[in-house]
């Protein structure tokens, strides 16, 4: 039985995340894992009783090569999408991660107040980031930077190619290498904890909002209701302003959003 | 010390060799070993054997703060007797208060005579770190501060070395909460005068002599780092020259000294090596006439020669205690329960979405359904 209030949305495919965007994203995630792995196996190697000789084994050996392969494609991976952020689509661009305007805070501010503290009120919808997750990535970023610097200057020593050798200041910095490798130990927890709050958030916003957010890094589609995809559009008729905040649709008193995203 | 009458020109290194009854043979050794110790090439012997005849020797002023004397130590224990009979006896002649006769006033003209006599000339060589706390008073020789002493002698030298772990990094005496402030000299020197930091504790008495050789056969300071230390010695980890290094790769550990990996020799990095963090030279030149070096011993090696190693972390264990969180914890039990107390947020969170925007939720349920009741018909 149709009912009359229940409102059948229209929803409009918007193409975010770019195939380079997607690989980044899994390839990123690929050698994260594998960073992590070997990273926790190279700071706290196993047990390993073996009766055979060392000449047999090179265990320890293939667990740090695993992890310098990975490291250099996470820093190759991480070039890559910093070059991105300048040439992609506008979910892409970096203006997107960095709090640089007041809106950029109030849409963060906002996000909170609906995602974390619950607070009753119009959702939040972004099409791409919301402003939130932009600067939690840019802080990754920040992060993807540390373990560069760190990973590579400690690898400094022991290379003989130019481009690990520009790293050799960091080491020096911290004094050497034993407080550059705990720093590097260190900041690995954030990527696990990222990682974690990530996935569930993932989870989160496929559930509360239903428009194709965890499928969104697999075909790069998202979906965005016909009436909200005509208010954003007569809102922003030229496709190309000055615009320096991510491409949200912050809550309009005037104009209430369809009735399945509020909680009222 | 007090010579005789002090020579207007001083004599030449090998003069003093000869005075000392060594033979030519006795000379040339030192020198090829020197020089590969310095990692020069076989045509430079000849170069430096020449420097050694040629040239005065270089006077020198060894000032000890606030350090154990170790470093003098190590190197009167050099493999080599010429280290000690030759380098050490000439050129601490000029003013060093562990080894020199003369005391007292005497001491502080000698001292006074080398920095005027020879100014812009000697080597000053600074064992033991600067206490700066309390105006310096903790360390204090003929009424100055070792400050004073140190800003006096570094003005008129032509080259400043940092010997040991005190003088390059601050060693123990610098540890938290450093109650002495003891400072490297390199923090509190202002002058254009080279530094050569020479860190361990002590380092290895042929890498002093080594340094001393460069500078006396090139007339300049060696090749340094990043950090201020001569490459020819610091530009490799213990963990590179390791005899156990095959263990390493193929990931056989000690667990326990007392284990059967243990006996068999096994790499001692999981009982807390700092090998793999370490820049010293060790595992080429060892102890005590090439005799042994920790990890030979069955001990890993606890970064001597490291910027902060009594602070960065324990000596028996690799991962280092978190300051502020109790002495048992370390990156890892803080990072195990920041990530259980994520869960924990997690799963409130969930619970949370579901209580208050179960509207929502509801909503989005009911229109699917209807999507798929309508599709049916």
């Amino acid at each position: 039985m149709a009912n009359k209030l229940l409102h059948i949305h229209r929803l409009r495919r918007v193409y975010v995340w770019e195939l380079p965007v997607r690989i980044y994203h899994w390839v990123n995630a690929l050698v994260i894992v594998a960073l992590i792995a070997t990273g926790f196996y190279i700071a706290d190697p196993l047990a390993l009783q073996s009766q055979r000789e060392a000449t047999d084994k090179f265990t320890m050996g293939w667990v740090r090569y695993v992890h310098f392969a990975a490291a250099y494609i996470f820093f190759f991976n991480f070039i890559f999408r910093i070059y991105w952020g300048f040439v992609g689509n506008k979910y892409a661009n970096w203006r997107q991660f960095i709090p640089i305007s007041k809106k950029f805070f109030k849409e963060m501010w906002y996000v909170f107040r609906m995602d974390i503290l619950m607070l009753k009120g119009k959702e939040h919808m972004s099409i791409g980031h919301n402003a939130m997750a932009g600067f939690i990535y840019f802080l990754t970023f920040l992060a993807y930077l540390v373990q560069c610097l760190t990973g590579f200057g400690l690898y400094a020593g022991m290379s003989s190619w130019w481009l690990p050798k520009l790293f050799a200041w960091v080491p020096a910095m911290f004094g050497g290498d034993i407080l550059t490798r705990q720093i590097h130990h260190w900041s690995m927890w954030f990527f696990i904890l990222f990682a974690v709050i990530h996935v569930y958030l993932v989870f989160y916003h496929d559930y509360v909002e239903g428009r194709g957010e965890m499928s969104s890094m697999g075909g790069g589609w998202k979906f965005i209701e016909e009436e909200v995809f005509e208010r954003n559009h007569h809102q922003t008729p030229n496709p190309e302003p000055k615009k320096t905040t991510p491409e949200t649709i912050t809550p309009n008193p005037d104009k209430p959003l369809p009735e399945n995203v509020t909680t009222k | 010390m007090t010579n005789d009458s002090a020579p207007t020109t001083q004599p030449t290194y090998y003069q003093e060799v000869e005075r000392k009854g060594y033979s030519r043979r006795d000379f040339i050794g030192f020198v090829t070993m020197m020089a590969a110790f310095m990692g020069l090439d076989k045509s430079a012997i000849g170069q430096v054997v020449k420097a050694m005849e040629t040239k005065p020797r270089i006077p020198v002023i060894w000032l000890h703060f606030q350090e154990c004397t170790c470093c003098s130590e190590s190197f009167i224990r050099s493999s080599h007797p010429i280290v000690a009979d030759i380098l050490l006896d000439k050129i601490s002649l000029d003013y060093t208060e562990t080894l020199m006769a003369a005391s007292g006033f005497q001491a502080e003209a000698s001292l006074k005579n080398t920095m005027e006599k020879y100014k812009g000339e000697y080597i000053l060589c600074v064992e033991g770190s600067v206490p700066t706390g309390a105006d310096g008073v903790y360390c204090m020789i003929g009424g100055k501060t070792s400050m004073q002493i140190l800003e006096e002698a570094a003005a008129g030298a032509k080259a400043i070395i940092a010997w040991g772990s005190c003088a390059s990094n601050g060693c123990v005496q610098s540890a938290k909460p450093n109650p002495t402030n003891a400072t490297p000299i390199h923090k509190l020197l202002k002058t254009s005068v080279p530094l050569i930091k020479v860190p361990g504790c002590p380092p290895i008495g042929e890498v002093m002599a080594g340094v001393i050789v460069h500078l006396v056969t090139f007339g300049k300071i060696p090749e340094l780092d990043r950090l201020g230390r001569p490459k020819a010695f610091y530009s490799k980890r213990v963990h590179d020259s390791c005899y156990r290094r095959p263990y390493y790769d193929a990931g056989l550990f000690v667990e326990t000294f007392d284990d059967e990996s243990a006996k068999k020799g096994y790499c001692l990095y999981k009982v807390g090596c700092k090998g793999p963090s370490t820049y010293n030279a060790c595992g080429v030149m060892k102890w005590n006439n090439g005799t042994s070096y920790p990890i030979q011993s069955g001990h890993p090696c606890i970064g001597c020669s490291e910027e902060n190693y009594w602070d960065n972390g324990r000596l028996y264990d690799r991962a280092s205690a978190f300051a502020g969180f109790g002495i048992e914890a370390n990156a890892d039990t803080l990072g195990k329960a920041a990530l259980i107390g994520t869960g924990v947020a997690i799963a409130a969170h969930a619970i949370a979405t579901n209580v208050r925007k179960h509207k929502l939720i509801f909503n989005l349920e009911k229109e699917g359904k209807q999507s798929e009741k309508e599709l049916e018909s």
